[in-house]
């Protein structure tokens, strides 16, 4: 799984990653937490306010969502993964 | 009701005795303390909630069919709606400007955001009432409008960097919210600018208590009086290199006034460091060339002056 955080780096940014990586450890699941800084890259996934969320590619929050919603993608995630192994 | 809670707990819990300086330092103290904290609860809550509605996507759709003048104004509002933080700045500029939103309209909401602060709001409403904590809404907004007005009526586009034009942003996302969703959001934020702001509220409220209770009133008067005409710009010339949260300045803001400085100086003073702020400053260089950064200080500045004066005259 690879999260991405977009944000230039204000406190809310690192806000959203300590919190993304205290779910992540909670849960126990591995993934590769990205910092993306620049902003070209950050209108490139059509946001416009940070910081955000977003797990595989997909933009799941603007804003910091709480630990239950952040839990919540992250379980969701697993599970159409899951589901892709599966088919193949 | 808060004042009988603050008279039990100061005269009789604590026994100290009605009319002394300690007792009314200490009742003042508890008073304003549990008033600001809960309208900042309150206030903040329900701003959070409403803001829900207005995430940085829609906002752009309602601006961007718009023209100036009533653009400038729509763009005034929402700044003071669309949650938005100083380091989201350049994203949002960039994407106002890609989907056609006019230079001015997009400066009108961004300094209308900053200028308009729930913080303050609060603070103004709990220590000096309605119409202080209304005017101060009133003046942000206007000021929002003509700045954004003027700089539209400028003609000021080749002083945006050449890049943010060529960008291409994606169609916005616009986040779904729940009910549920919005307490929830509403409820942390609240939580959070709590946890961020309680140190400073309640140094600046003890300050205030104390002063209240000991210090001799229009001390400053003679120096920052309704009488003396420097007073306002020089409060602003001070309060622009100052960079603060409102939070911390709100406090001290009401010393300054409980010590005798015209209430137009003191606004003035708030504006001038919430709203000029370097940090921003740089944030926004990355998309503005140094001259429509200057020019950005400087409208602000005679701005926020104008304000000043305006309430010296207005209010006695």
């Amino acid at each position: 799984m690879v999260i991405k955080i977009l944000g230039t780096g204000c406190p809310n940014c690192q806000h959203l990653e300590a919190r993304t990586r205290e779910v992540l450890r909670e849960l126990g699941v591995t993934a590769e937490v990205i910092l993306v800084k620049d902003v070209p890259a950050i209108l490139a996934y059509g946001v416009m306010a940070t910081p955000a969320l977003v797990i595989n590619e997909k933009v799941r929050a603007i804003g910091i969502p709480s630990k239950g919603k952040i839990a919540a993608f992250v379980r969701g995630e697993l599970f159409s993964e899951a589901q892709t192994v599966n088919k193949n | 009701m808060l004042q009988s809670l603050a008279d039990l707990a100061t005269y009789r819990w604590l026994h100290l005795t009605p009319g002394t300086r300690p007792g009314e330092a200490v009742n003042f103290f508890l008073y304003d303390i549990t008033k600001v904290f809960l309208l900042l609860a309150t206030v903040i809550y329900v701003v959070t909630l409403l803001r829900t509605f207005f995430p940085v996507e829609r906002t752009r759709r309602l601006l961007s069919g718009k023209r100036e003048l009533w653009g400038n104004m729509a763009a005034a509002l929402l700044g003071i709606v669309t949650p938005f933080c100083s380091c989201s700045a350049v994203p949002m500029f960039i994407g106002f400007i890609e989907s056609g939103i006019p230079l001015g309209v997009t400066f009108s909401f961004l300094i209308s955001s900053p200028m308009v602060n729930e913080v303050a709001l609060v603070l103004l409403l709990g220590l000096f009432g309605w119409s202080i904590a209304g005017m101060y809404i009133l003046s942000g907004v206007i000021i929002a409008v003509l700045a954004g007005y003027v700089i539209g009526k400028l003609h000021l586009e080749k002083e945006v960097e050449e890049y943010v034009y060529n960008l291409k942003v994606r169609a916005g996302i616009v986040p779904e919210y729940s009910w549920a969703d919005r307490h929830a959001y509403a409820w942390s934020y609240v939580k959070d600018i709590l946890r961020r702001v309680w140190p400073y509220v309640t140094a600046g409220i003890g300050l205030g208590a104390f002063i209240h209770g000991y210090a001799p009133a229009e001390f400053l008067a003679g120096y920052a009086g309704r009488g003396n005409f420097l007073a306002v710009p020089l409060a602003v010339a001070i309060g622009v290199p100052l960079y603060s949260n409102a939070a911390g300045i709100i406090p001290v803001v009401s010393v300054l006034l409980e010590k005798g400085v015209s209430l137009g100086t003191a606004l003035a003073f708030m504006m001038a460091v919430t709203a000029l702020s370097l940090p921003e400053m740089i944030i926004l260089r990355k998309v503005l060339k140094p001259r429509l950064i200057m020019l950005f200080i400087g409208i602000l500045t005679v701005s926020i002056i104008t304000v000043g004066y305006l309430f010296n005259l207005l209010v006695a």
